[in-house]
Protein backbone atom coordinates (compact mmCIF):
# COMPACT_ATOMS: atom_id res chain seq x y z
CA UNK A 1 0.00 0.00 0.00
CA UNK A 2 2.65 2.55 1.19
CA UNK A 3 4.86 1.34 -1.52
CA UNK A 4 1.76 1.85 -3.89
CA UNK A 5 1.32 5.22 -3.06
CA UNK A 6 4.86 6.37 -2.86
CA UNK A 7 5.00 5.30 -7.03
CA UNK A 8 1.81 7.54 -7.18
CA UNK A 9 3.39 10.33 -5.82
CA UNK A 10 6.36 10.00 -7.71
CA UNK A 11 4.26 9.51 -11.01
CA UNK A 12 2.29 13.08 -10.28
CA UNK A 13 5.64 14.88 -9.42
CA UNK A 14 7.73 13.74 -11.92
CA UNK A 15 5.52 11.92 -14.44
CA UNK A 16 6.39 9.27 -17.00
CA UNK A 17 8.01 11.65 -18.69
CA UNK A 18 9.78 14.67 -17.94
CA UNK A 19 7.42 17.22 -19.29
CA UNK A 20 3.99 15.26 -17.64
CA UNK A 21 5.08 15.77 -14.17
CA UNK A 22 4.17 18.67 -11.60
CA UNK A 23 7.92 19.73 -11.39
CA UNK A 24 8.54 19.53 -14.85
CA UNK A 25 5.49 21.22 -15.83
CA UNK A 26 6.31 23.91 -13.54
CA UNK A 27 9.98 24.67 -14.56
CA UNK A 28 8.63 24.52 -18.09
CA UNK A 29 6.09 27.48 -17.30
CA UNK A 30 8.73 29.45 -15.15
CA UNK A 31 11.41 29.23 -17.59
CA UNK A 32 8.57 30.47 -20.79
CA UNK A 33 7.46 33.58 -18.25
CA UNK A 34 11.26 34.46 -17.13
CA UNK A 35 12.41 34.00 -20.29
CA UNK A 36 9.72 35.81 -21.56
CA UNK A 37 9.63 38.94 -19.23
CA UNK A 38 13.41 39.36 -20.17
CA UNK A 39 12.42 38.99 -23.96
CA UNK A 40 9.93 41.72 -23.54
CA UNK A 41 12.33 43.61 -20.97
CA UNK A 42 12.78 46.78 -23.53
CA UNK A 43 9.36 47.02 -24.69
CA UNK A 44 8.54 47.13 -21.08
CA UNK A 45 10.50 49.43 -20.51
CA UNK A 46 9.66 51.45 -23.01
CA UNK A 47 5.95 51.97 -22.36
CA UNK A 48 6.78 52.46 -18.68
CA UNK A 49 9.14 55.43 -19.41
CA UNK A 50 7.25 57.25 -22.06
CA UNK A 51 4.66 58.18 -19.76
CA UNK A 52 7.45 59.71 -17.43
CA UNK A 53 7.37 63.23 -17.07
CA UNK A 54 10.71 65.04 -16.41
CA UNK A 55 10.74 64.94 -12.76
CA UNK A 56 10.00 61.03 -12.70
CA UNK A 57 12.75 61.16 -15.51
CA UNK A 58 15.58 62.07 -13.02
CA UNK A 59 14.25 61.02 -9.59
CA UNK A 60 16.19 57.85 -9.07
CA UNK A 61 13.32 56.10 -6.97
CA UNK A 62 10.65 55.77 -9.94
CA UNK A 63 11.86 53.22 -11.94
CA UNK A 64 9.18 50.62 -13.46
CA UNK A 65 5.79 52.60 -12.09
CA UNK A 66 5.51 56.44 -12.78
CA UNK A 67 4.59 58.56 -10.39
CA UNK A 68 1.39 59.49 -13.09
CA UNK A 69 0.38 59.25 -16.75
CA UNK A 70 2.07 61.73 -18.12
CA UNK A 71 0.88 62.30 -22.02
CA UNK A 72 2.74 65.45 -22.95
CA UNK A 73 5.44 63.25 -24.53
CA UNK A 74 3.03 61.77 -27.07
CA UNK A 75 1.40 65.06 -27.84
CA UNK A 76 5.33 66.36 -28.52
CA UNK A 77 6.12 63.02 -30.75
CA UNK A 78 2.84 63.68 -32.62
CA UNK A 79 4.03 67.01 -33.61
CA UNK A 80 7.64 65.83 -34.29
CA UNK A 81 6.37 62.93 -36.72
CA UNK A 82 3.84 64.58 -38.31
CA UNK A 83 2.01 61.89 -37.50
CA UNK A 84 -0.86 61.12 -39.80
CA UNK A 85 0.14 62.71 -42.96
CA UNK A 86 3.34 60.29 -42.56
CA UNK A 87 1.70 57.37 -41.31
CA UNK A 88 -0.66 57.77 -44.57
CA UNK A 89 2.90 58.22 -46.95
CA UNK A 90 4.51 55.03 -45.02
CA UNK A 91 0.85 53.12 -45.18
CA UNK A 92 0.76 53.96 -49.01
CA UNK A 93 4.50 53.09 -49.44
CA UNK A 94 3.70 49.77 -47.33
CA UNK A 95 0.44 48.35 -48.76
CA UNK A 96 0.91 49.14 -52.17
CA UNK A 97 4.37 47.52 -52.48
CA UNK A 98 3.25 44.10 -50.22
CA UNK A 99 0.12 43.59 -52.36
CA UNK A 100 1.28 44.16 -55.67
CA UNK A 101 4.57 41.90 -54.18
CA UNK A 102 2.26 39.19 -52.82
CA UNK A 103 0.44 39.32 -56.36
CA UNK A 104 3.34 38.70 -58.57
CA UNK A 105 5.21 36.33 -56.64
CA UNK A 106 2.30 33.99 -56.33
CA UNK A 107 1.77 34.12 -59.69
CA UNK A 108 5.28 33.01 -59.74
CA UNK A 109 5.41 30.47 -57.26
CA UNK A 110 2.18 29.24 -59.68
CA UNK A 111 3.94 29.08 -62.51
CA UNK A 112 6.88 26.64 -60.80
CA UNK A 113 4.54 24.32 -59.08
CA UNK A 114 2.36 23.45 -61.63
CA UNK A 115 3.65 23.52 -65.16
CA UNK A 116 6.73 21.59 -66.06
CA UNK A 117 8.55 24.12 -68.07
CA UNK A 118 11.60 23.77 -69.21
CA UNK A 119 14.86 25.34 -66.94
CA UNK A 120 12.90 25.22 -64.44
CA UNK A 121 15.90 24.28 -62.23
CA UNK A 122 17.77 27.13 -63.36
CA UNK A 123 15.07 29.79 -62.62
CA UNK A 124 15.23 27.74 -58.52
CA UNK A 125 18.55 28.20 -58.65
CA UNK A 126 18.30 32.27 -59.69
CA UNK A 127 15.67 32.58 -57.14
CA UNK A 128 17.94 31.40 -54.44
CA UNK A 129 20.35 33.38 -55.81
CA UNK A 130 18.36 36.51 -55.53
CA UNK A 131 17.59 35.64 -52.02
CA UNK A 132 21.77 35.22 -50.82
CA UNK A 133 22.95 38.94 -52.68
CA UNK A 134 22.21 41.42 -50.59
CA UNK A 135 20.54 44.30 -51.94
CA UNK A 136 23.37 46.59 -51.78
CA UNK A 137 25.33 45.17 -54.24
CA UNK A 138 22.94 46.16 -57.14
CA UNK A 139 20.83 49.26 -55.71
CA UNK A 140 23.54 51.94 -57.29
CA UNK A 141 22.26 50.40 -60.80
CA UNK A 142 19.15 50.83 -59.90
CA UNK A 143 19.40 54.06 -57.86
CA UNK A 144 21.14 55.62 -60.92
CA UNK A 145 18.34 53.94 -63.47
CA UNK A 146 15.63 55.15 -60.95
CA UNK A 147 17.37 58.61 -61.14
CA UNK A 148 17.12 58.55 -65.08
CA UNK A 149 13.63 57.50 -64.86
CA UNK A 150 12.85 60.36 -62.86
CA UNK A 151 11.20 58.45 -59.64
CA UNK A 152 13.92 59.05 -57.62
CA UNK A 153 12.11 60.31 -54.43
CA UNK A 154 9.04 59.16 -55.40
CA UNK A 155 6.79 55.90 -53.64
CA UNK A 156 7.05 54.78 -57.45
CA UNK A 157 10.96 53.36 -56.43
CA UNK A 158 9.92 51.45 -53.73
CA UNK A 159 6.34 50.16 -55.50
CA UNK A 160 8.56 49.43 -59.07
CA UNK A 161 10.99 46.78 -57.80
CA UNK A 162 7.91 44.73 -55.94
CA UNK A 163 5.64 44.71 -58.88
CA UNK A 164 8.12 42.78 -60.53
CA UNK A 165 8.44 40.61 -58.09
CA UNK A 166 12.04 41.84 -56.97
CA UNK A 167 10.88 43.75 -53.78
CA UNK A 168 11.95 42.74 -49.92
CA UNK A 169 12.88 39.36 -49.41
CA UNK A 170 10.06 38.03 -52.91
CA UNK A 171 12.23 34.99 -53.08
CA UNK A 172 10.83 33.57 -49.83
CA UNK A 173 7.54 34.92 -50.55
CA UNK A 174 7.71 32.90 -54.13
CA UNK A 175 8.92 29.60 -52.22
CA UNK A 176 5.73 29.90 -49.94
CA UNK A 177 3.46 30.00 -52.80
CA UNK A 178 5.49 26.98 -54.53
CA UNK A 179 5.40 24.92 -51.85
CA UNK A 180 2.03 25.81 -51.21
CA UNK A 181 0.13 25.60 -54.56
CA UNK A 182 2.59 22.31 -55.00
CA UNK A 183 0.75 20.81 -51.81
CA UNK A 184 -3.10 21.41 -53.96
CA UNK A 185 -4.39 18.19 -55.18
CA UNK A 186 -3.73 18.11 -58.92
CA UNK A 187 -7.35 16.12 -59.54
CA UNK A 188 -8.94 19.20 -58.61
CA UNK A 189 -7.09 20.86 -61.87
CA UNK A 190 -7.18 18.14 -63.96
CA UNK A 191 -10.46 17.49 -63.78
CA UNK A 192 -11.31 21.38 -64.12
CA UNK A 193 -9.15 20.86 -67.51
CA UNK A 194 -11.24 18.17 -68.67
CA UNK A 195 -14.65 20.69 -68.19
CA UNK A 196 -13.23 22.65 -70.69
CA UNK A 197 -11.77 25.63 -68.22
CA UNK A 198 -8.15 27.72 -69.69
CA UNK A 199 -5.14 27.46 -67.26
CA UNK A 200 -6.09 30.90 -66.48
CA UNK A 201 -9.13 29.99 -65.43
CA UNK A 202 -7.73 27.30 -63.37
CA UNK A 203 -5.82 29.38 -61.34
CA UNK A 204 -8.49 32.26 -60.69
CA UNK A 205 -11.15 29.90 -59.40
CA UNK A 206 -9.53 27.10 -58.03
CA UNK A 207 -5.63 27.97 -57.47
CA UNK A 208 -6.49 31.27 -55.38
CA UNK A 209 -9.53 30.63 -53.73
CA UNK A 210 -7.39 27.54 -52.58
CA UNK A 211 -4.44 29.55 -51.73
CA UNK A 212 -6.09 32.13 -49.07
CA UNK A 213 -3.69 31.17 -46.33
CA UNK A 214 -0.35 31.38 -48.28
CA UNK A 215 -2.02 34.76 -49.71
CA UNK A 216 -2.68 36.39 -46.23
CA UNK A 217 0.33 35.04 -44.65
CA UNK A 218 2.64 36.10 -47.09
CA UNK A 219 1.07 39.41 -47.42
CA UNK A 220 1.24 40.07 -44.01
CA UNK A 221 4.93 39.30 -43.75
CA UNK A 222 5.52 41.39 -47.05
CA UNK A 223 3.66 44.23 -44.84
CA UNK A 224 5.58 43.77 -41.86
CA UNK A 225 9.23 43.65 -43.85
CA UNK A 226 8.50 46.43 -45.92
CA UNK A 227 6.86 48.84 -43.12
CA UNK A 228 10.23 48.44 -41.04
CA UNK A 229 12.61 48.76 -44.24
CA UNK A 230 14.88 51.82 -43.86
CA UNK A 231 18.22 51.36 -45.48
CA UNK A 232 16.76 50.53 -49.22
CA UNK A 233 13.94 54.03 -48.51
CA UNK A 234 15.87 56.31 -47.18
CA UNK A 235 18.01 55.94 -50.39
CA UNK A 236 15.55 55.89 -52.73
CA UNK A 237 12.48 58.06 -51.21
CA UNK A 238 14.27 59.87 -48.01
CA UNK A 239 15.93 63.25 -49.05
CA UNK A 240 12.49 64.56 -49.16
CA UNK A 241 9.66 62.16 -48.18
CA UNK A 242 9.95 60.44 -44.97
CA UNK A 243 7.79 57.76 -43.60
CA UNK A 244 7.49 56.95 -40.23
CA UNK A 245 10.65 55.13 -39.57
CA UNK A 246 12.97 57.79 -40.96
CA UNK A 247 11.81 60.04 -38.94
CA UNK A 248 12.50 58.39 -36.17
CA UNK A 249 15.84 57.57 -37.75
CA UNK A 250 16.32 61.32 -37.55
CA UNK A 251 14.26 62.53 -34.63
CA UNK A 252 16.76 64.55 -32.80
CA UNK A 253 16.58 67.25 -36.04
CA UNK A 254 13.65 66.78 -36.53
CA UNK A 255 12.76 67.55 -33.00
CA UNK A 256 14.86 70.86 -33.33
CA UNK A 257 13.13 71.94 -36.69
CA UNK A 258 9.52 71.27 -35.37
CA UNK A 259 10.08 72.84 -31.62
CA UNK A 260 12.57 75.17 -32.35
CA UNK A 261 14.36 74.25 -29.16
CA UNK A 262 17.47 72.51 -29.34
CA UNK A 263 18.31 68.98 -29.94
CA UNK A 264 19.43 68.47 -26.09
CA UNK A 265 15.53 69.37 -25.00
CA UNK A 266 14.65 65.78 -26.66
CA UNK A 267 14.75 63.23 -23.51
CA UNK A 268 14.63 59.56 -23.95
CA UNK A 269 10.78 60.23 -22.56
CA UNK A 270 9.63 61.81 -25.99
CA UNK A 271 12.05 59.12 -27.75
CA UNK A 272 10.37 56.50 -26.78
CA UNK A 273 6.67 57.65 -27.07
CA UNK A 274 7.80 57.86 -30.79
CA UNK A 275 9.19 54.91 -30.82
CA UNK A 276 6.16 53.39 -29.59
CA UNK A 277 4.28 55.82 -32.20
CA UNK A 278 5.94 54.10 -34.46
CA UNK A 279 5.07 50.46 -33.28
CA UNK A 280 1.81 51.19 -32.88
CA UNK A 281 0.44 50.60 -36.50
CA UNK A 282 2.13 46.89 -36.93
CA UNK A 283 1.51 46.11 -33.45
CA UNK A 284 -2.32 46.27 -33.45
CA UNK A 285 -2.05 44.10 -36.75
CA UNK A 286 -0.42 41.50 -35.02
CA UNK A 287 -2.96 41.74 -32.73
CA UNK A 288 -5.43 41.43 -34.39
CA UNK A 289 -3.95 38.94 -37.06
CA UNK A 290 -1.77 36.98 -34.49
CA UNK A 291 -2.47 33.51 -35.22
CA UNK A 292 -1.62 34.24 -39.33
CA UNK A 293 1.68 34.93 -38.39
CA UNK A 294 2.35 32.54 -36.20
CA UNK A 295 0.96 29.33 -38.03
CA UNK A 296 1.11 30.94 -41.15
CA UNK A 297 4.62 29.44 -41.83
CA UNK A 298 3.54 26.02 -40.39
CA UNK A 299 0.30 26.67 -42.63
CA UNK A 300 2.30 27.57 -46.02
CA UNK A 301 3.91 24.13 -46.01
CA UNK A 302 7.46 26.44 -46.41
CA UNK A 303 9.14 24.03 -43.71
CA UNK A 304 8.38 20.79 -45.64
CA UNK A 305 10.80 18.71 -47.33
CA UNK B 1 -8.68 22.53 -88.75
CA UNK B 2 -5.46 23.97 -86.01
CA UNK B 3 -3.46 21.71 -84.80
CA UNK B 4 -3.54 21.72 -81.26
CA UNK B 5 0.05 22.53 -79.28
CA UNK B 6 2.32 19.76 -77.82
CA UNK B 7 1.32 19.44 -74.19
CA UNK B 8 5.06 20.47 -73.60
CA UNK B 9 5.02 23.67 -76.08
CA UNK B 10 1.48 24.61 -74.14
CA UNK B 11 3.00 23.95 -70.42
CA UNK B 12 6.35 26.08 -71.20
CA UNK B 13 4.19 29.19 -72.88
CA UNK B 14 1.39 29.15 -70.19
CA UNK B 15 4.35 28.53 -67.29
CA UNK B 16 6.10 31.42 -68.83
CA UNK B 17 2.73 33.77 -69.18
CA UNK B 18 2.71 33.61 -65.28
CA UNK B 19 6.27 33.65 -64.54
CA UNK B 20 6.48 36.69 -67.50
CA UNK B 21 6.45 39.69 -64.57
CA UNK B 22 8.97 38.26 -62.67
CA UNK B 23 11.36 36.96 -65.24
CA UNK B 24 11.19 41.08 -67.21
CA UNK B 25 11.86 42.25 -63.36
CA UNK B 26 14.72 39.87 -62.63
CA UNK B 27 16.42 40.64 -65.62
CA UNK B 28 15.07 44.61 -65.53
CA UNK B 29 15.70 45.57 -61.60
CA UNK B 30 18.39 42.78 -60.41
CA UNK B 31 20.72 40.64 -63.16
CA UNK B 32 21.16 44.03 -65.02
CA UNK B 33 21.99 46.20 -62.44
CA UNK B 34 24.13 43.28 -60.86
CA UNK B 35 26.14 43.35 -64.00
CA UNK B 36 26.49 47.19 -64.15
CA UNK B 37 26.94 47.01 -60.25
CA UNK B 38 30.35 45.43 -61.17
CA UNK B 39 31.47 47.45 -64.02
CA UNK B 40 30.84 50.28 -61.66
CA UNK B 41 32.97 48.76 -59.00
CA UNK B 42 36.04 48.60 -61.48
CA UNK B 43 35.30 52.14 -62.80
CA UNK B 44 35.27 55.75 -61.88
CA UNK B 45 31.41 57.17 -61.90
CA UNK B 46 30.91 60.57 -61.15
CA UNK B 47 26.85 61.61 -61.44
CA UNK B 48 26.49 65.59 -62.87
CA UNK B 49 23.64 67.60 -63.88
CA UNK B 50 22.91 65.47 -67.09
CA UNK B 51 23.83 62.41 -67.23
CA UNK B 52 26.50 59.90 -65.81
CA UNK B 53 30.23 59.56 -66.47
CA UNK B 54 31.67 56.29 -65.85
CA UNK B 55 35.47 55.65 -67.29
CA UNK B 56 36.77 52.26 -66.95
CA UNK B 57 39.89 52.29 -64.16
CA UNK B 58 40.64 48.33 -63.80
CA UNK B 59 41.10 47.25 -59.80
CA UNK B 60 41.42 51.02 -59.30
CA UNK B 61 38.69 50.84 -56.47
CA UNK B 62 39.44 47.61 -55.29
CA UNK B 63 43.20 49.05 -54.40
CA UNK B 64 41.65 51.49 -52.76
CA UNK B 65 40.05 49.60 -50.53
CA UNK B 66 42.83 47.82 -49.43
CA UNK B 67 44.67 51.28 -48.98
CA UNK B 68 42.77 54.17 -47.64
CA UNK B 69 41.35 54.84 -44.23
CA UNK B 70 38.44 54.69 -45.76
CA UNK B 71 38.78 51.45 -47.03
CA UNK B 72 40.25 50.15 -43.89
CA UNK B 73 37.13 51.22 -41.37
CA UNK B 74 35.04 49.18 -44.08
CA UNK B 75 37.21 45.98 -43.88
CA UNK B 76 36.99 46.33 -40.03
CA UNK B 77 33.64 47.00 -39.51
CA UNK B 78 33.44 43.57 -41.82
CA UNK B 79 35.62 41.71 -39.82
CA UNK B 80 33.54 42.95 -36.66
CA UNK B 81 30.71 41.68 -38.31
CA UNK B 82 32.50 37.88 -38.72
CA UNK B 83 33.67 37.79 -35.38
CA UNK B 84 30.00 38.93 -34.05
CA UNK B 85 28.36 36.78 -36.21
CA UNK B 86 30.65 33.98 -34.77
CA UNK B 87 28.75 34.47 -31.54
CA UNK B 88 25.08 35.50 -32.74
CA UNK B 89 24.70 32.70 -34.67
CA UNK B 90 25.29 30.05 -32.14
CA UNK B 91 23.42 31.90 -29.44
CA UNK B 92 20.23 32.85 -31.99
CA UNK B 93 20.48 29.11 -32.90
CA UNK B 94 20.53 27.36 -29.32
CA UNK B 95 17.90 30.16 -28.11
CA UNK B 96 15.50 29.19 -30.24
CA UNK B 97 15.70 25.32 -30.35
CA UNK B 98 15.44 25.82 -26.69
CA UNK B 99 12.48 27.79 -27.06
CA UNK B 100 10.84 25.89 -29.92
CA UNK B 101 11.42 22.40 -27.87
CA UNK B 102 9.43 24.36 -24.58
CA UNK B 103 7.21 25.24 -26.69
CA UNK B 104 6.47 22.16 -27.93
CA UNK B 105 5.87 20.04 -24.84
CA UNK B 106 1.74 19.39 -23.78
CA UNK B 107 1.27 23.02 -22.11
CA UNK B 108 -1.10 25.90 -22.09
CA UNK B 109 -1.18 28.76 -23.66
CA UNK B 110 0.68 27.47 -25.86
CA UNK B 111 -0.35 30.34 -28.36
CA UNK B 112 0.43 33.10 -26.52
CA UNK B 113 3.50 32.09 -25.55
CA UNK B 114 4.23 31.75 -29.50
CA UNK B 115 2.59 35.32 -29.83
CA UNK B 116 5.12 36.64 -27.32
CA UNK B 117 8.31 35.36 -28.83
CA UNK B 118 6.88 36.17 -32.27
CA UNK B 119 6.65 39.67 -31.47
CA UNK B 120 9.98 41.29 -32.13
CA UNK B 121 9.43 40.44 -35.52
CA UNK B 122 6.89 42.49 -36.18
CA UNK B 123 8.67 45.66 -34.38
CA UNK B 124 12.53 45.16 -34.99
CA UNK B 125 13.47 47.61 -37.39
CA UNK B 126 16.55 49.71 -37.31
CA UNK B 127 15.66 52.79 -36.08
CA UNK B 128 13.49 50.92 -33.20
CA UNK B 129 16.63 48.65 -32.12
CA UNK B 130 18.81 51.48 -32.29
CA UNK B 131 16.69 53.66 -30.17
CA UNK B 132 16.79 50.76 -27.91
CA UNK B 133 20.36 50.27 -28.28
CA UNK B 134 21.06 53.64 -27.67
CA UNK B 135 18.63 54.34 -24.62
CA UNK B 136 20.28 51.15 -22.87
CA UNK B 137 17.04 49.32 -22.82
CA UNK B 138 18.33 46.67 -25.28
CA UNK B 139 20.71 44.28 -22.15
CA UNK B 140 19.79 43.56 -18.69
CA UNK B 141 20.50 45.32 -16.39
CA UNK B 142 22.50 43.33 -14.33
CA UNK B 143 25.03 42.61 -17.04
CA UNK B 144 26.24 46.40 -16.27
CA UNK B 145 26.10 45.94 -12.80
CA UNK B 146 28.12 42.98 -12.46
CA UNK B 147 31.13 44.48 -14.59
CA UNK B 148 31.15 42.19 -17.73
CA UNK B 149 31.58 44.49 -20.51
CA UNK B 150 34.87 45.90 -18.34
CA UNK B 151 35.76 42.35 -17.67
CA UNK B 152 35.37 41.88 -21.24
CA UNK B 153 37.48 45.50 -21.91
CA UNK B 154 40.41 43.93 -20.32
CA UNK B 155 40.63 40.43 -20.93
CA UNK B 156 40.72 40.76 -24.84
CA UNK B 157 42.42 42.64 -27.12
CA UNK B 158 40.90 45.72 -28.60
CA UNK B 159 39.76 44.11 -31.77
CA UNK B 160 38.49 40.80 -30.28
CA UNK B 161 36.75 43.20 -27.01
CA UNK B 162 34.52 45.54 -29.56
CA UNK B 163 32.71 42.99 -30.93
CA UNK B 164 32.13 40.71 -27.82
CA UNK B 165 30.86 43.73 -25.38
CA UNK B 166 28.64 44.95 -28.39
CA UNK B 167 27.22 41.40 -28.14
CA UNK B 168 26.65 41.82 -23.87
CA UNK B 169 25.56 45.04 -24.45
CA UNK B 170 22.77 43.86 -27.09
CA UNK B 171 22.20 40.83 -25.54
CA UNK B 172 18.32 41.11 -25.82
CA UNK B 173 18.01 42.31 -28.77
CA UNK B 174 19.90 39.95 -30.10
CA UNK B 175 17.50 37.17 -29.11
CA UNK B 176 14.66 39.37 -30.86
CA UNK B 177 16.23 38.04 -33.80
CA UNK B 178 15.49 34.50 -33.28
CA UNK B 179 11.58 34.59 -33.86
CA UNK B 180 11.18 33.58 -37.03
CA UNK B 181 13.66 30.58 -36.30
CA UNK B 182 11.86 29.34 -33.19
CA UNK B 183 8.54 28.68 -35.95
CA UNK B 184 10.62 26.96 -37.84
CA UNK B 185 11.70 25.05 -35.51
CA UNK B 186 8.69 24.60 -34.06
CA UNK B 187 7.35 23.17 -37.32
CA UNK B 188 10.41 21.13 -37.51
CA UNK B 189 9.60 19.37 -33.91
CA UNK B 190 6.08 18.59 -34.95
CA UNK B 191 7.10 16.49 -37.88
CA UNK B 192 8.83 14.49 -35.55
CA UNK B 193 6.84 10.81 -34.72
CA UNK B 194 5.38 10.65 -31.11
CA UNK B 195 5.51 7.06 -31.55
CA UNK B 196 9.37 7.31 -31.80
CA UNK B 197 9.65 8.69 -28.05
CA UNK B 198 7.36 6.17 -26.94
CA UNK B 199 9.40 3.66 -28.25
CA UNK B 200 12.41 5.00 -26.93
CA UNK B 201 10.95 4.98 -23.22
CA UNK B 202 10.05 2.09 -23.43
CA UNK B 203 13.82 1.07 -24.31
CA UNK B 204 14.39 2.77 -21.34
CA UNK B 205 15.58 6.03 -22.63
CA UNK B 206 15.04 9.09 -20.40
CA UNK B 207 14.08 12.89 -21.36
CA UNK B 208 17.90 13.50 -21.80
CA UNK B 209 18.37 10.86 -24.12
CA UNK B 210 15.38 11.08 -26.02
CA UNK B 211 16.47 14.84 -26.33
CA UNK B 212 19.49 14.26 -27.41
CA UNK B 213 19.04 11.12 -29.38
CA UNK B 214 16.00 12.24 -31.39
CA UNK B 215 15.25 15.60 -30.73
CA UNK B 216 18.39 16.91 -31.68
CA UNK B 217 19.25 14.80 -34.82
CA UNK B 218 15.71 15.76 -36.13
CA UNK B 219 16.53 19.56 -36.07
CA UNK B 220 19.46 19.53 -38.06
CA UNK B 221 18.50 19.68 -41.28
CA UNK B 222 16.48 22.64 -40.06
CA UNK B 223 19.33 23.97 -38.39
CA UNK B 224 20.85 24.92 -41.94
CA UNK B 225 17.86 26.64 -42.90
CA UNK B 226 17.84 29.00 -39.90
CA UNK B 227 21.29 29.48 -39.81
CA UNK B 228 20.90 30.63 -43.24
CA UNK B 229 18.15 32.80 -42.55
CA UNK B 230 20.10 34.22 -39.08
CA UNK B 231 22.91 35.23 -41.35
CA UNK B 232 21.21 37.01 -44.31
CA UNK B 233 18.99 38.70 -41.97
CA UNK B 234 21.87 40.10 -39.74
CA UNK B 235 23.82 41.01 -43.01
CA UNK B 236 21.02 42.87 -44.59
CA UNK B 237 19.90 44.54 -40.90
CA UNK B 238 19.69 48.38 -42.09
CA UNK B 239 22.16 49.01 -38.61
CA UNK B 240 24.63 46.76 -39.73
CA UNK B 241 28.03 49.31 -40.12
CA UNK B 242 29.39 47.26 -42.98
CA UNK B 243 26.39 48.22 -45.00
CA UNK B 244 25.83 51.62 -43.84
CA UNK B 245 29.46 52.06 -45.19
CA UNK B 246 28.30 51.29 -48.87
CA UNK B 247 25.73 53.65 -48.37
CA UNK B 248 27.67 56.87 -47.17
CA UNK B 249 30.58 55.95 -49.82
CA UNK B 250 28.00 56.82 -52.30
CA UNK B 251 27.66 60.56 -52.51
CA UNK B 252 31.10 60.88 -50.53
CA UNK B 253 33.25 63.37 -52.28
CA UNK B 254 36.49 61.13 -52.64
CA UNK B 255 35.03 57.63 -53.35
CA UNK B 256 31.47 57.75 -54.97
CA UNK B 257 29.65 55.16 -56.53
CA UNK B 258 32.35 53.35 -58.20
CA UNK B 259 34.32 52.69 -54.61
CA UNK B 260 30.73 51.62 -53.42
CA UNK B 261 30.36 49.00 -55.91
CA UNK B 262 33.67 47.93 -55.45
CA UNK B 263 32.88 47.80 -51.08
CA UNK B 264 29.45 46.22 -52.19
CA UNK B 265 30.96 43.22 -53.99
CA UNK B 266 34.15 42.77 -51.69
CA UNK B 267 31.06 42.52 -48.61
CA UNK B 268 28.76 40.29 -50.75
CA UNK B 269 31.87 38.17 -51.12
CA UNK B 270 32.96 37.69 -47.27
CA UNK B 271 29.16 37.13 -47.05
CA UNK B 272 29.44 34.20 -49.23
CA UNK B 273 32.17 32.85 -47.91
CA UNK B 274 30.76 33.09 -44.25
CA UNK B 275 27.73 31.20 -45.58
CA UNK B 276 30.03 28.65 -47.69
CA UNK B 277 31.81 27.99 -43.94
CA UNK B 278 28.45 27.26 -42.41
CA UNK B 279 26.90 25.19 -44.91
CA UNK B 280 29.92 22.85 -45.00
CA UNK B 281 29.79 22.39 -41.55
CA UNK B 282 26.18 21.69 -41.22
CA UNK B 283 26.39 19.46 -44.59
CA UNK B 284 28.54 17.25 -43.16
CA UNK B 285 26.63 17.00 -40.25
CA UNK B 286 23.45 15.97 -41.62
CA UNK B 287 25.10 13.67 -43.81
CA UNK B 288 26.58 11.83 -40.95
CA UNK B 289 23.46 11.17 -39.52
CA UNK B 290 22.11 9.60 -42.86
CA UNK B 291 24.52 7.14 -42.94
CA UNK B 292 24.18 5.37 -39.51
CA UNK B 293 20.60 5.46 -39.61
Amino acid sequence: MNQHFKQKIKHKLMGKNFNEGWIGRTAIYLLLIIIGFVYLYPIIKMFAYSIKDLEDLVNPTVQWIPTKIYLENYRTSFIVLNYWKTLLFSLAVTLIPATLQTITTSLAGYALAKFKMTGKFIIFVIIFITYLVPVQVYMIPRYVLFNQLGILDSAWAIIFPATFGQGLSSAIFILIFYQFFRMQPKSLDESAEIDGASPYQIFFRIGVPLAGPAYLTAFLFSFVWYWNETYISSLFIGSDLYTLQLKLLNFQSQFSMTSGLTQQAVNEAIKYSATILIILPVLIVYIIMQKWFVEGIDRTGITGE
Amino acid sequence: MKKPLKRKTRNNLVGWSFLGIWAIGFLVFTMIPLFTSLYYSMSHVVLSGDGIQVDFVWFENYKQVFSTAEGFNFLRSVSDFAIELLFKVPIITVFSIIIAVMLNQNIKGKGFFRAIYFLPVIIASGPVISQLIYQGAATIPLVEEMGIIDFINQTFTESLARPIANIFSELIVILWFSGVQILLFIAALQKVDRYTYEAAMIDGAGPWESFWKITVPSLKSMTLISIVFTIINLATFSENAAIQHIKNNMFALETGFGFSSAIAWLYFIALALILGIFYLLFRGATRERRRYS
